[in-house]
């Protein structure tokens, strides 16, 4: 019988097939630390009595959250982190150099098949290269940098395959949103998904990640896509035939297959305050809007601001209404810089911040109160997430965001 | 602890990690610190009502959203015996296995409980209520010699050679 | 006998012929700038009035600076107290397009008017020659409603400048060496007035940066001779003097001062007072972990100008945070244009959207328990920028980006 993408590269890490339901032990390649987390990390390792990391160089700690520091107390997580770095002598570290999720792949810390580990949930990013990786708690990463392993159960699969082209005005996101809506916030906890199909072939790495990115909100240990010639391209390497091999085999089992035609695909939202609350933007049109946030590792990259700057380009903010962009990392912030996209979107009237989790982790960057309405392009729109809890937020492709923001209400881009 | 009694917290479907410990709050020094701000946004006034030894039951998907491994630990820091739901987010699940948190999945209890009321959870077998059995379903056995370490932690410690 | 520029405004605004010292005058008012930092307070004695009206709501320009992007509940809650405020009354208002002063500089403010802001720095205006004070907020409202307030007319001091400004020493030396003479009070109550054959060499960054801290001093305003520059800073804004007064030759000065300009050196404020001046050598080595390069004082495109070619092909120190913020969204897209955004982010600075930042001290790049800031904000009063157990040095842009380049207090020689 064949395998799963998810199979394969277990299989490969464990050295033995494997199947949905097996409790096996795995050699970690790479694990990731956030600002918020390296605290506990640090003070769980130290309890745990552990004196040196299983392998330094394959640790990395990023600073996201915390930057710039919004809390008095904030800095201290700086300089717990910068002690720990010294101590165990780490070096892979960022310190204001954008999003945990983005810097991992753009800075070529994760490598198609690799497993991985981080201390955020988003961390089923990685995916958009053909990498397993996932979010755990401080607890069990404090474990992993002192042995390098981690447990894990075998995960079922569902797969999405998605063919033929999508309309103008849609994105990946708009496709992550509708699949989460369909499969519930739940649908696919303890699951892996598998991406195929010539629509998600014919997408950027970019366009997968936001993809890959979310997959958690539909309770997803992992979401996958096969490598192929543009994942090589952007990780800079040639693919071996093991990294050409992870694809879902035509009899692999799976738990679910799902279907989609690309055609099909409208602009959507996720309504308050559930990622799968999830209806078409045609639906919600006319909804008064106090701010529109673009960024985030869903939806912070070049290809995203050039899309809403697109729309933007001779236009103004509605009066009153905040665009907030916040771009996933210095390079791409120096990227859209370098091109003109952030030209156009400050004279449209954006406040462009620097690049960090910013408003999407609801510690600065946009905070609201009671009554307002935002739409944004992160991953979740909780409640109290980037404010009170009465704060209706409304999640969307940059293209649908920045309508609304020259709208000053919901409209389709 | 095979069979204890406790008073029942009931909570809908999709309980986040944002509404258990706000983000705002995650960068203050300890998990006490944090505490009083557990379930917030939903409900501010319910941390400083549970008591020592307290029931949560829910809906399902309880403690989906981020990795924040503060969630558990403050359901545990207010003192709740256990969390039962219809179902649990993954890292959550694993976080509170490694906090010694105990999390039961019953499909059944969260619609026919009153909150307030009284529970009897008797461990690997059944809920009691209002003379009702809801059955539990067994943990895989890695994770019982997780919790009988005494969590995570101590696991490590103890393959460290400490304890 | 004649009067001094401040004498002379105030008389203007009061309708009458000529003001003295010590003379209290009931003035109009020409503009009303008001910020984040406390206009949910006036809005709430506002609405506690009897009857509530605005005098003249052209006058009132409303701007959120102080938390840009908004970072608490809290402040959400008070910035949309004043957008809602501001819609209804249809109120000049502004969010996001920088420091209150830089904006009020780039699109309102002109020679000869007569400026209330809510906010302390509001003697920044006097660059243009205009007389601009800081007020509470019950100053601020009784202005509001009424188009109208009384005002205590101040003597001057003087500060005839002659020469010019050494090469790597900075405005900010300036008029932190004039603070650092004459104390932190040396001001009280008084306009500061700047002329001489001196000023001509200061560009209008310059001498924004100059009047902006006068208050450090304890000036109730600060004000500049008018001249071509000033004419040109005002055309290229599209806006004509109001009056173009100029203090009498006999006018009287509470004092005088004569200052070279060359004689200044690179200085630093050291921690917890504006006025505890030192040269930058003295501070030479202080470890930092954070740099700060913006503010109404110095976020302009000259400033930042400034750092970036001293960091050029350079690196900010590891363990340094460097904030880069742009005083406003013009300053901002110039700097963008020009490609010094560019340079600041390859050197690895953090670029901030502008707004008050770390001057402000209560989000956007706050300092912890025991840090230590090098800043060209306009504070470094203890807790100012932080922690309450901080530290804040101020100094000009080219001292702070050479700190930030070797991650301890040093000047721009050391670092080229």
């Amino acid at each position: 019988m064949g395998s799963t993408i998810i199979e394969k590269i277990v299989r490969n890490n464990v050295g033995k097939e494997v199947r949905p339901g097996d409790i096996v032990t795995v050699n970690v390649d790479r694990v990731m630390i956030h600002d918020i987390f390296i605290p506990f990390v640090a003070s769980k390792f130290e309890e745990m009595g552990f004196t040196k990391i299983w392998d330094a160089d394959k640790a990395v700690l990023i600073y996201d959250h915390l930057v710039p520091a919004s809390q008095v107390d904030d800095t201290r997580h700086f300089r717990v982190g910068n002690a720990f770095v010294e101590k165990y002598g780490m070096k892979n570290i960022h310190r204001a150099d954008g999003i945990c999720h983005q810097l991992m792949t753009e800075a070529g810390y994760v490598k198609p098949g690799d497993i991985v580990f981080g201390t955020d949930s988003h961390t089923t990013t990685y995916g958009c290269v053909g990498a397993f990786s996932s979010g755990i708690g401080y607890t069990e990463m404090a474990s992993i940098l002192g042995t390098g392993t981690l447990w894990i159960r075998v995960p079922e699969t569902i797969r999405v395959n998605i063919t033929g082209k999508l309309p103008e005005n849609v994105m990946a996101k708009d496709i992550i949103l509708k699949l989460i809506g369909d499969l519930g916030a739940d649908g696919a906890t303890y699951k892996a998904l598998e991406f195929a199909g010539d629509t998600v072939e014919n997408m950027t790495v970019a366009s997968r990640m936001s993809m890959s990115n979310m997959a958690i909100e539909a309770g997803a240990k992992c979401a996958l896509f096969t490598p192929d010639d543009k994942t090589a391209e952007y990780c800079g390497i040639t693919l071996t035939d093991k990294e050409r091999d992870l694809t879902g085999d035509a009899d692999a089992k799976y738990c679910t297959v799902i279907n989609y035609r690309a055609e099909d695909f409208v602009p959507v939202m996720a309504c308050p305050s559930n990622v799968d609350n999830v209806k078409p933007v045609s639906e919600l049109a006319g909804k008064e809007i106090n701010q529109v946030f673009i960024g985030s590792c869903t939806n912070g990259r070049l290809e995203d601001l050039m899309a809403a700057a697109e729309i933007l380009k001779g236009k103004h903010v509605a009066p009153f209404v905040k665009l907030i962009v916040t771009p996933a990392s210095r390079k791409i912030y120096r990227e859209a810089a370098a091109n003109g996209t952030m030209a156009v979107l400050a004279e449209a009237g954006a406040i462009i911040t620097h690049p960090s989790c910013g408003l999407c982790c609801g510690r600065t960057g946009g905070i609201l109160t009671d009554g307002e309405t935002v739409i944004a392009t992160n991953n979740r729109n909780f409640l109290g997430r980037m404010g009170t809890s009465k704060v209706n937020i409304y999640l969307a492709s940059p293209k649908s965001a920045a309508a609304c923001a020259i709208a000053g209400k919901i409209v389709s881009p | 602890m095979d069979k204890f009694t406790g008073k029942i917290w009931v909570l809908g479907d999709d309980i986040d990690t944002d509404i258990i410990i706000p983000t705002e709050y995650l960068a203050l020094k300890t998990v006490q610190d944090m505490a009083p701000y557990a379930f917030s946004p939903l409900r501010p006034e319910l941390a400083g009502q549970i008591k020592e030894g307290d029931i949560i039951v829910a809906g399902k998907n309880f403690g989906c959203g981020s990795s924040r491994e503060q969630a558990p630990e403050i359901i545990k820091a207010l003192g709740v015996k256990c969390v039962i739901a219809k179902s649990f987010a993954r890292i959550f699940f694993r976080n509170s296995i490694n906090n010694g948190l105990l999390l039961i999945e019953n499909d059944r209890l969260r619609d026919d409980a009153k909150e307030g009321d009284e529970i009897t959870v008797t461990i690997n077998e059944s809920i009691d209520y209002h003379g009702n059995q809801y059955p539990i379903t067994s943990l895989p056995q890695n994770l019982v010699d997780i919790i009988n370490a005494g969590g995570l932690v101590a696991a490590m410690r103890k393959l460290n050679g400490l304890d | 006998m004649g009067m001094t520029m401040a004498e002379k405004i105030i008389a203007a605004a009061a309708g009458v012929e000529s003001v003295k010292p010590g003379d209290i005058h009931t003035v109009e008012l020409d503009r009303l700038m008001s910020n984040d930092g406390t206009t949910h307070l006036t809005i709430d004695m506002y609405n506690k009035l009897k009857n509530p009206r605005i005098a003249d709501v052209n006058k009132l320009v409303w701007i959120v600076d102080h938390n840009v992007p908004c970072d608490s509940v809290k402040t959400a809650a008070s910035h949309k107290k004043m957008r809602d405020f501001a819609k209804e009354h249809g109120i000049q208002f502004y969010e996001g397009e920088g420091v209150c002063h830089q904006v009020m500089m780039e699109k309102h403010v002109t020679s000869g008017e007569l400026i209330f802001g809510a906010d302390s720095h509001t003697c920044a205006y006097g660059a243009v020659g205009a007389f601009g004070t800081g007020v509470g907020c019950t100053d601020y409202l009784y202005a509001m409603v009424t188009g109208k307030s009384w005002l205590l007319v101040p003597e001057t001091l003087k500060f005839r400048l002659t020469g010019k400004l050494n090469d790597g020493v900075y405005a900010r030396d300036l008029i932190l060496s004039i603070i650092g003479m004459i104390g932190a009070n040396g001001a009280n109550y008084m306009a500061m007035e700047f002329g001489g054959e001196g000023l001509k060499t200061l560009n209008m960054s310059d001498r924004i940066c100059i009047c902006n801290l006068c208050v450090e001093a304890g000036a109730k305003t600060a004000l500049m001779e008018v001249d071509e520059i000033t004419l040109d800073y005002l055309k290229a804004h599209g806006r004509e003097p109001k009056h173009n007064f100029k203090s009498d030759e006999d006018a009287a000065f509470a004092k005088v001062y004569d200052i070279d300009l060359s004689t200044i050196k690179p200085i630093v404020a050291k921690p917890h007072f504006v006025d505890s001046v030192v040269d930058a050598e003295e501070c030479a080595g202080t470890h930092i972990d954070e740099a700060f390069l913006g503010s109404c004082n110095n976020g302009r495109i000259e400033d930042l100008r400034v750092g970036a070619e001293l960091i050029k092909g350079k690196k900010v120190h590891p363990l340094v945070r460097f904030l880069v913020v742009p005083a406003s969204a013009e300053v901002y897209r110039q700097a963008l244009a020009e490609g010094i955004i560019d340079i600041f982010m390859e050197a690895g600075a953090i670029v901030m959207n502008p707004n008050c930042s770390v001057c402000w001290g209560s989000c956007q790049g706050v300092i912890g328990e025991g840090e230590t800031l090098i800043s060209t904000g306009t504070r470094n009063f203890k807790g100012r920028a932080g922690h309450k157990d901080s530290f804040v040095y101020l100094a000009s842009a080219a001292t702070v980006t050479a700190s930030a380049i070797k991650g301890e207090i040093t000047t721009a020689e050391n670092v080229g």
